[in-house]
């Protein structure tokens, strides 16, 4: 075994050993719910048809932008939990400014798309903002920002609305500003969001950020040691809020897809909690670029499976969502014991080295 | 690993002072004193009537219970960001007890479920030595699906039951003090300036109390004794400032952190039972709309100390209320007490020679004053906003003051130095 691949090795094992201990816990869950444990797993792990294939590409795109945004705090051990009201307030800034048309076509885009990028940093600015100049924890002050989001957005929509049916929502994006879907999976009518280039294109942006320019190094070094970060130089205060704005900046796109794609305005049905789902995905994905993307892909792929249950298996869909706390605990839980493995192995081939039967600590 | 940064403490704001006798009494006159103010000034009877306070004390519960739930489990060391999934699993374990066994049944299996998310996150963060908040935000996620699949399996075909709501729980006997009651409600009526606000206040606690509230205020002294004034409660404590050093005294560490998460899931678990069965008399999904999180910031508004987590649920249980029963006018009445108060925290940081904080003060506070001179009602999202706006300014006028344990979010793990 190659010493890259023994490195390697316990990256994969805690994935395989977390999938595997969730599938148990869920399977057990079902053995004394009494519910028919097969056909819940056939319906699942069920070929999805090219239907299912493009929603699952949707909502994995949209969930990939959303584990970026947790991703980008979280490597600097920067627990942005409002992602969400971030995603919320943003989408509702660029729907309004879409509706209003003030510049044709692209232009208009465009400018709704700035606006998220702004609103969404500036609303995750405010908690990196009293992070450092008062000290408030991040993730009180970022629980606290999305409520607020919540009822500051209701009062806005309230404001600025027109009624559609029966539902309000904001002026409607005009014919002009939409993104226009891709036929991509053959054998169905359903298209996937033209504004899934935005997930790749984000998601390229980190990895070259993280693995390839100085601020990405920065922003690992000072999740790794805050202390040995500041004594070589980096200033922590200021990477604190350049990570929470870009956090938020990102966060601010994640509705964009579904903006442009789909809805076309911001109303009460516009898709809650797919902030929440993202810190999932990123502690999934360990906040690699490209694990956030199996991660992505796989909580997508579970919420569309999971619709079926209720058809073939007269099984409650919100069984998904244990699968996916239990899949999301059991990778942090994987990771540990893995590590806390290769550590000992270590400890113990630097002790046979040494000559001391016992090992040392390091 | 998140340790809540430690800044700096100016000289002068040691520990908070504590809770003697005569300072809470000073402190409810002067409430008294000002509410009774208030209400002479402007047209807003409704703030500080006896069925508004009762109304306050029904929604400061459930929040209490979950600071209450937070504080055991940070006074051991962790972080519980989980209270809001452990209050989901109390809802549902009270809507199924309540259909088996009855009210009382209710209460213990909304407390059991709850306790079984404590030890979930006991066992994540302790033993196997997962980041707390990575543990909470999956228990968060594991707890909703879980009420949501178990109510769609146990409550789906039941009497006026369905697949996201049980059959009505049984309701708990009520509590009201002989003699007092009839008394306060007296000298409410009369409108006696200050002395009828106590009268309001005096009936709201003891005109029929729910009997699960009375429970809550007991765990509270219970917490407070056990926590402060027993060998147990010292060792506990001692885990979550510094664990290397309790164990060095010969404490069990992972016993008791084991033990305060479990008691810590138990206590959100009760909060999420009270919703269920004293206020909505139901289980729903979605019941807790974000209790958990609140009963988080009341805890550390309360600077990790019961008296400090029951001020917190009180004041954000009373501005929920308020938004809800009085409506826009009272809201719009209270922007002038809290503009007015302000103004005066301004003046005394500036008297104690702190002219930043008392500037961020001053400008809040005339801000305020000036919305409340300017428009006539408060619109109802920004009452709902109260609670965390207020989260948002204590903690950034007084984090500073705030004392949380010492060794909390830290990873601990037996024999080896952290």
């Amino acid at each position: 075994m190659t010493a890259r691949l023994r490195s390697l090795l316990p990256v994969l094992a805690a994935p395989v050993l977390a999938l595997v201990m969730a599938v148990a816990v869920t399977t057990l869950v079902l053995l004394i719910a009494g519910d028919p444990v097969l056909l819940v797993w056939q319906t699942i792990l069920s070929r999805p048809d090219p239907r299912n294939i493009v929603n699952i590409i949707n909502a994995g795109a949209v969930l990939y932008l959303s584990g970026i945004a947790a991703a980008i705090g979280f490597r600097m051990k920067l627990f942005n939990i409002g992602v969400d009201g971030q995603y919320r307030i943003a989408a509702f800034v660029a729907a309004w400014v879409a509706g209003q048309a003030w510049l044709p076509g692209v232009l208009n885009t465009v400018l709704a798309l700035l606006a998220a990028v702004l609103v969404g940093a500036l609303w995750a600015g405010i908690a990196g903002v009293l992070r450092v100049t008062r000290g408030v924890h991040e993730v009180i002050s970022t629980i606290m920002l999305n409520f607020t989001a919540t009822f500051l957005v209701a009062y806005l929509l309230r404001k600025v609305a027109v009624t559609r049916g029966n539902l309000i929502s904001t002026e409607p994006v005009p014919t002009g500003g939409r993104v226009p879907g891709v036929a991509l999976i053959p054998g169905t009518p359903e298209e996937v969001y033209g504004l899934v280039v935005l997930s790749v294109v984000v998601g390229v942006a980190y990895g070259v950020m993280l693995s390839r320019t100085r601020f990405g190094f920065e922003l690992r070094a000072t999740g790794q040691s805050p202390t040995a970060a500041m004594a070589s130089g980096i200033s922590v205060k200021r990477m604190t809020v350049v990570a929470m704005l870009l956090s938020g900046a990102v966060a601010g796109l994640i509705g964009m897809p579904l903006l442009f794609g789909e809805y076309y305005s911001y109303g009460v049905t516009f898709q809650p909690g797919l902030g929440f789902a993202g810190i999932a995905v990123a502690l999934l994905g360990r906040n690699h670029p490209v694990g956030v993307a199996f991660g992505a892909v796989l909580f997508a792929y579970l919420d569309e499976q999971g619709n079926k249950l209720q058809i073939f298996a007269d099984v409650s869909p919100e069984l998904v969502l244990i699968v996916q706390g239990v899949i999301v605990m059991s990778v942090v839980i994987a990771y540990e014991s893995v590590q806390r493995y290769v550590l000992h192995r270590e400890e113990k081939l630097v002790g046979a080295a040494l000559g001391t039967d016992e090992g040392v600590r390091p | 690993m998140t340790v809540i940064p430690q800044q700096e403490r100016p000289a002068g704001a040691t520990r908070a002072k504590a809770w003697t006798w005569p300072r809470v009494l000073l402190a409810v006159g002067v409430t008294l004193v000002a509410v009774a103010a208030l209400r002479a000034v402007t047209d807003a009877e409704q703030i500080f009537t006896s069925g508004t306070l009762r109304t306050a004390v029904a929604a400061a519960v459930p929040i209490g219970l979950a600071g209450l739930g937070g504080l055991w489990s940070e006074r051991a060391g962790v972080i519980n960001i989980g209270l809001e999934g452990m209050m989901i699993l109390g809802t549902w374990g009270a809507g199924y007890g309540g259909y088996v066994w009855g009210p009382w049944g209710a209460v213990v299996l909304g407390m059991v479920c709850g306790a079984l998310g404590g030890l979930l996150h006991a066992m994540a963060t302790v033993s196997f030595g997962v980041d707390h908040i990575v543990s909470g935000v999956a228990i968060n996620i594991i707890a909703l699906g879980a009420a949501q699949y178990l109510a769609a399996l146990a409550f789906t075909g039941l009497p006026q039951g369905g697949p996201t709501q049980s059959p009505p729980i049984p309701s708990l006997p009520n509590v009201t003090v002989p003699g007092i009651s009839e008394a306060a409600l007296w000298l409410e009526d009369r409108g006696w300036f200050a002395l009828s606000e106590l009268g309001a206040l005096l009936a709201a606690v003891t005109t029929s109390v729910s009997a699960l509230t009375v429970v809550a205020l007991a765990l509270f002294a219970a917490t407070a004794y056990l926590l402060w004034h027993t060998a147990f409660g010292l060792r506990l404590r001692s885990c979550g400032e510094n664990p290397v050093a309790a164990e060095s005294l010969g404490v069990s560490v992972y016993l008791y952190k084991y033990v305060a998460i479990t008691v810590s899931g138990a206590m959100a678990g009760l909060g999420g039972a009270f919703l269920a069965i004293v206020a909505a008399g139901i289980y729903r999904d979605g019941q807790t709309g974000g209790r958990g999180y609140i009963g988080l910031a009341s805890m550390i508004f309360g600077n990790w100390r019961p008296s400090g987590v029951l001020t917190g649920a009180g004041l954000f249980g009373y501005t929920e209320t308020l938004g809800l029963r009085s409506g826009p006018a009272s809201v719009h009445a209270l922007l002038l007490l809290l503009g007015l108060g302000l103004v005066v925290i301004a003046l005394w940081q500036l008297a104690r020679r702190r002219p930043a904080v008392s500037g961020i003060a001053m400008a809040l506070g005339l801000l305020v004053v000036w919305i409340y001179l300017v428009t006539d009602v408060v619109p109802a999202e920004f009452t709902s906003l109260t609670p965390y706006i207020t989260t948002l300014l204590v903690l950034s006028l007084a984090a500073q003051r705030l004392r949380p344990p010492a060794g909390i979010g830290g990873r601990y793990r037996r024999g080896e130095v952290m």
